[in-house]
């Protein structure tokens, strides 16, 4: 057994773990913050019924937004109960999971800051066009 | 002086202050906000724990096992459909908050991964298999079967559009 090599990984992994270790509990506080301030039963009210407006309005709340996906789903399934479109739904729950503003700092410091800035604007305007395109299948099929 | 002090900190210890400022801030207008919001940190944080540790565990073995020129023929420059497929099925398979990931993804960064096959494993993670009977239920399994195609679709999409953005921007620098 090579144990220079298995302390080697251990050091990596300890000085990974320390980088990551403050952002990781910064994120979560920022989303605990948020998930227990942002008033859920109005989201709602954003949603208009203009179908070229609320896909962005559903994605601007989804990115904003943040925590389990399955919350995304019970909203998204309020919402559609309430008659908001299944298009700003879909918008919704997509960008939930695929946009994060509030882990923006911590993708910056750890993957770069070039990089989660581009990833994230790119993730939102792909996820407007599959909110598009779903609706648009399913209407289909 | 305050430079010096801050880089001796770090941006990462630094973010975390500013957050804790937040909190502190918020808890002199609304203590009771920020009562919730701490019990709700520490139930998810608890919650968290097994894949903080699935995620440091990897990072482990990664580092034992897997040589810099492995990941960079798999997942780097060179690699093909396999780099793409890892990628996809990677964020598919992968459980716990996004954030969890990016520890790992910055370690396989440095040895090389693509930012490609980095954007399409965050996109990929939209398909959630263990959530998809609550998504059936609460919007029908024709629309979870289009947007689960539709996202594994976009997740290579959005490396290839990410990849290339980051090219054009660094060639512009």
């Amino acid at each position: 057994m090579n144990v220079k090599k298995y302390k080697h990984a251990a050091v990596i992994t300890f000085n990974s773990f320390k980088m990551s270790f403050p952002i990781l509990v910064g994120v979560l506080l920022l989303i605990s913050l948020i998930a227990s301030t942002l008033p859920k039963k109005y989201l709602h009210l954003l949603i208009t019924g203009n179908d070229i407006l609320d896909p962005i309005v559903g994605a601007v709340i989804g990115s904003v937004a943040a925590g389990n996906p399955l919350t995304s789903y019970i909203l998204g399934g309020e919402l559609l109960k309430q008659g908001v479109s299944l298009l700003a739904v879909t918008a919704f729950i997509v960008a939930w999971v695929t946009v994060g503003i509030v882990q923006l700092p911590a993708e910056s410091l750890l993957l770069g800051k070039k990089f989660a800035i581009v990833r994230n604007s790119v993730s939102f305007i792909l996820t407007i066009l599959i909110a598009v395109l779903t609706s648009i299948t399913e209407i289909i099929i | 002086m305050i430079r010096k002090i801050l880089e001796k900190v770090g941006g990462p210890w630094i973010f975390l202050i500013i957050v804790i400022m937040i909190y502190v801030f918020i808890a002199f207008l609304n203590t009771n906000e920020i009562l919730n919001a701490i019990s709700t940190f520490l139930k998810t944080f608890i919650r968290m724990i097994p894949v903080l540790a699935l995620v440091f565990g990897i990072i482990f073995f990664s580092n034992l096992f897997i040589e810099p020129k492995n990941i960079s023929k798999h997942l780097g420059k060179k690699a093909g459909v396999k780099g793409w497929l890892i990628a996809i099925f990677g964020g598919i398979l992968s459980t716990g908050p996004i954030y969890l990931w990016y520890p790992l993804l910055s370690d396989l960064k440095e040895k090389g991964m693509k930012d490609s096959f980095i954007a399409t494993f965050l996109y990929s993670r939209a398909v959630k298999i263990p959530l998809m009977p609550m998504m059936i239920f609460y919007f029908g399994i024709n629309f979870t079967a289009i947007l689960t195609i539709y996202i594994v679709i976009f997740s290579i999409i959005n490396g290839f559009c990410v990849e290339k953005l980051l090219l054009k921007k660094g060639e512009k620098e």
